[in-house]
């Protein structure tokens, strides 16, 4: 009998929470835009919030309450842009994909330094102890904090100096804005001749700290087309709006070797030397 | 009257915490607890589940589960022994509605509180509080409100614990005590803390 009971109980308090339960859901469903879903599914769902949203799904809803266009996303291919933008009957905002690159190449061996910084292993920190341990003070400072902020992990810490590797870049932009010496900055996909220095000191005080800085001798300049090359006071930079050819940091002749295509000198010699180079001073 | 429920509150909050002394709900203090904001929305959950389960397990104990409730008397058996699965059944369906209603209702509160409000329904210190209110026998009210108090002293433990967390991100753990081992260690430490107030209430 009591076993009967208690079955009956259970029974019965299964059944009038079940009833209960779907009647809420009936009585307090919330509508959706149907359309959210499908795009959420379009899109890449890196959740690297990249467009400005809190995810692919808060991004989905805006784009499909028109808070946001699509191009507003940095990960999605052009094809899926174009799906998504057709499924809404929106236009494609066109963007060229965009990738970080950090515009420094002083690595701990070409580059020195002035002091040893044994605090908290983060740049922001580093650099606010009397801007941290490089003798550049503009200089990568190596400890990594883009690195750990980057979602897909595109950037390796080589020598003690940050390297985007554009391949893998979904460019979100984090690392934009972890860097504390503003040295990274996103850059057409198909621009891969840079500047590594981001130093606005003299030619001579900058070959004083590192072997690789931007001496604004204007060789790639004079060796580039028009406007591709810009001079900002003691620095060249690449004019990302017309970049230049990818052969030209070897037409220029770059004397500090500063002028790069795709990667920074000391990835370069890593990956097995380059060709004209100088052979290593450091014994 | 007062006294009681007095003692209650600072019992529950303070010298019997859930976390530090009880080792109920351990689950979320070591997995919530990295980031403050985190941890704020957790004991946010926490405290309006506890209070609801412990207010809506008591009404059922008293009237249905309890040796001299109306319905032990209807039938002459003593039902208690259903307790932790009735306690369960009910914590859970009922978590769901709620959840749903706020939804509609109150969308602002539904998404602070967000995912760790169906999590912590199967949490074992809110069926705990539920069978701690059983054991003693407590009323519906002094139930409840034994509910709300060790809530808080959850929110309590948890809030410390993530702020000390996120000073020990900046600090310099050695290699082997990094990650949860440091963690587990503060928690001992906290609750070792904690045993402080043990004098407080008998």
């Amino acid at each position: 009998m009591m076993i009967l009971y208690s079955i009956l109980i259970l029974a019965g308090l299964g059944l009038v929470l079940g009833l209960m339960i779907a009647w809420t859901a009936k009585m307090f469903a919330v509508e959706q835009d149907p359309r959210v879903e499908k795009v959420l599914s379009m899109l890449p769902g890196a959740n690297c919030g990249g467009c400005g949203f809190a995810g692919c799904a808060d991004f989905a809803k805006a784009l499909a309450e028109g808070r946001a266009e699509v191009g507003g996303c940095p990960v999605s291919s052009k094809e899926a842009k174009g799906m998504i933008a057709s499924f809404l009957g929106l236009a494609v905002s066109d963007s060229v994909r965009k990738v970080a690159v950090v515009l420094c190449g002083g690595s701990s061996s070409l580059a020195r330094k002035a002091a040893e910084y044994n605090g908290i292993s983060d740049c922001r920190s580093a650099n606010l102890v009397a801007g941290g341990a490089k003798g550049c003070r503009y200089g990568c400072l190596g400890l990594a904090s883009c690195a750990r902020v980057c979602p897909v992990n595109a950037i390796e810490i080589l020598d003690g100096l940050a390297i985007v590797h554009p391949e893998l870049c979904i460019g979100c932009g984090k690392c934009v804005k972890a860097c504390p010496r503003n040295l990274i900055k996103l850059v057409p996909e198909n621009a891969h001749v840079h500047v590594f220095c981001s130093s606005r000191d003299k030619g001579a005080d900058k070959k004083k700290v590192c072997d690789v800085p931007c001496i604004g001798c204007r060789k790639c300049v004079k060796a580039a087309g028009e406007n591709e090359m810009l001079v900002e006071g003691f620095l060249v930079r690449t004019n990302y709006e017309k970049p230049p050819a990818n052969d030209l940091p070897v037409r220029a002749g770059c004397p500090t070797n500063c002028l790069q295509s795709g990667f920074p000198l000391a990835y370069l010699k890593k990956q097995g030397g380059m060709p004209g180079e100088k052979e290593e001073k450091v014994a | 009257m007062g006294k009681d429920l007095l003692l209650i509150t600072v019992g529950a909050i303070l010298v019997n915490n859930f976390v530090l002394s009880k080792i109920l709900g351990i689950c979320p203090l070591l997995g919530v607890s990295k980031k403050l904001d985190t941890a704020l929305g957790m004991s946010g959950a926490v405290i309006f589940v506890l209070t609801l389960a412990t207010l809506v397990t008591s009404l059922f104990f008293k009237f249905a589960l309890s040796p001299d409730s109306a319905l032990a008397k209807a039938t002459g058996f003593n039902f208690d022994f259903l307790q932790t699965i009735v306690f369960i059944v009910v914590i859970a369906g009922l978590v769901q509605i709620v959840e749903i209603i706020m939804q509609k209702k109150a969308p602002k509160i539904y998404s602070a509180l967000g995912i760790y409000l169906p999590l912590i329904t199967t949490n074992c210190a809110v069926l705990g509080a539920a069978v701690i209110n059983a054991k003693e026998g407590r009323g519906v009210i002094e139930s409840t409100i034994f509910g709300f108090c060790s809530a808080v002293g959850f929110a309590l433990a948890l809030v410390l614990f993530s702020s000390i967390r996120e000073k020990l991100e900046l600090a310099r753990v050695p290699k082997a005590f990094q990650g949860t081992s440091i963690a587990l260690i503060t928690a001992g430490i906290l609750a070792m803390a904690f045993m402080g107030f043990a004098g407080l209430v008998k």
